[in-house]
């Protein structure tokens, strides 16, 4: 009888990679909502207004963002920390670039600088919404979304880390994508070249897509 | 061609060791990177020192014995190639070459540029086999039918000469293109489906308690590799680590 897959190599290489689906998918689905403070502050309204009070949202989704966010980062640390510790002595001469790209060898890093923007996006509008509502007990505030947004993007300094940050995440998705699959095990000639196609697609277009809507509303306030 | 040599130099596996430097001259282009450290190595006998230990066998590609990691990539700049394949034309005059051992934790440096690939025999020791019975009647090999294309796989994976360059080349020391090719030369023929889900369990499980590191799909094994063989396989042991992990009794 095998073990759990998180006591395997492999095992834990698979959930990495269905941990980074499911964070795609929900990066996917936060630009598309994203996107529609740039056509009309309404819709925007509208539909942040129903992701934040729609029961199976809050009480079933968020928690398994969480969840997933948190799994993705600790996983990918110790893992990390694992593979350091396989080559306690490093080369003298070591060429890396000659058979491999920099994001490849660096998903920790990028990693990490999304995480730690991550930290700066639940200051200014996660946390704000849970002390709203779980505090407070305001559940009914269906207009608060677009100014909140709009007052966030005003602030200069905000505006260069949230697109700084954005770069980490396309250089991580400029791997990730196309690695989640690999990991999962699926890797076809016939279907890998689209994959990794998509995959550099979707790394450049959504974190270009996050950059627009904020320098969007910065320029529409100045 | 004269050279300057910096060479990875270790008493034994406690010892720390050290780079040491050495100038080698008269080296000819058509010489293979072996030749050119049997010259180095007449060299510093003739001189009283004592020669750098490193591992050969049949000098022709096939063994998977030489290793060396040579200015910073496994078995050198070319690239399908070992390190006995490697000529010294890739080389300029007056360049200066480092060679160091593989570095792995999984494969502890025994003697200056030699280290200790057991782990890789121990790996293929807990399911890389199959079960035959060879009292006498066995059946012959060719009356099981095999699809052209699976035969085609099974033989581009079985080429793996078990040199460690994947493990040498990967930032993590990831075993995983090492044990994809020996797992999938199995899975894709008759004879290894008796075996076949114990088989990727235990060799997973022997690979991680060597301490091999775990894949990041950084692809480098694949280019290093002096057999080309492809990631590809490493996705498919995946898919067999999986579906065994799931259906194992």
């Amino acid at each position: 009888m095998s073990k759990g897959l998180s006591s395997s190599s492999v095992g834990r290489k698979v959930l990495m990679a269905l941990s980074g689906f499911f964070l795609m998918f929900f990066l996917m689905q936060h630009f598309v909502i994203n996107f529609f403070s740039v056509i009309s502050a309404d819709l925007f309204n509208e539909v942040s207004h129903f992701m934040g009070t729609n029961g199976l949202v809050q009480f079933v989704l968020q928690p398994v963002l969480l969840v997933g966010v948190l799994f993705h980062l600790g996983m990918g640390i110790y893992l990390d920390v694992k593979n350091k510790a396989a080559r306690p002595v490093k080369y003298a001469m070591d060429k890396p670039s000659e058979n491999s790209n920099w994001m490849s060898r660096n998903m920790i890093i990028t990693g990490i600088m999304v995480m730690l923007f991550l930290g700066l996006h639940f200051y200014d509008f996660w946390l704000p919404e849970i002390k709203d509502k779980f505090i407070d007990g305001k559940w009914d505030e269906p207009t608060k979304y677009f100014p909140h947004l709009q007052h966030k993007f005003q602030d200069l300094a905000r505006i260069v880390i949230y697109c700084i940050s954005f770069v980490f995440l396309s250089l991580h998705l400029l791997h990730g994508f196309q690695s989640a699959f690999q990991s999962a095990g699926f890797n076809h000639n016939k279907y890998t070249p689209t994959i990794k196609k998509l995959g550099n697609l979707y790394a450049i277009i959504i974190p270009a897509g996050f950059v627009f809507i904020a320098l969007f509303h910065y320029f529409n306030q100045l | 061609m004269d050279l300057t040599l910096k060479v990875w130099r270790q008493k034994n596996r406690e010892d720390k060791g050290g780079l040491e430097t050495y100038k080698v001259t008269g080296i000819l282009g058509h010489y293979s990177f072996l030749e050119m450290l049997d010259v180095m190595n007449e060299q510093l006998i003739m001189e009283g020192t004592e020669p750098v230990a490193f591992d050969h066998d049949c000098r022709e590609g096939i063994c998977g014995t030489c290793s060396l990691y040579i200015n910073g990539e496994a078995h050198g700049p070319d690239r399908k190639v070992t390190t006995c394949q490697l000529h010294m034309r890739m080389f300029k005059d007056g360049e200066t070459i480092y060679i160091e051992p593989w570095r792995s934790a999984a494969m502890p440096v025994i003697k200056d540029l030699i280290v200790d690939r057991s782990s890789f025999e121990r790996i293929q020791q807990s399911g890389g086999f199959v079960s035959v019975n060879t009292s006498g009647n066995t059946q012959d090999a060719n009356a099981l039918p095999i699809p052209k294309m699976n035969a085609d796989k099974a033989f581009d994976v079985a080429s793996c000469i078990g040199c460690g360059a994947c493990v040498a080349t990967c930032k993590n020391s990831s075993a995983m293109l090492f044990v994809a090719a020996k797992v999938s030369q199995y899975a894709y023929l008759p004879q290894g489906q008796v075996e076949r889900k114990q088989r990727v369990l235990n060799m997973v499980e022997q690979m991680d308690k060597e301490g091999f590191g775990n894949c990041t799909n950084t692809g480098a094994c694949e280019v290093e590799c002096p057999k080309s063989i492809s990631i590809e396989y490493i996705a498919k042991m995946n898919r067999e680590y999986l579906s065994a992990s799931i259906t194992a009794e």
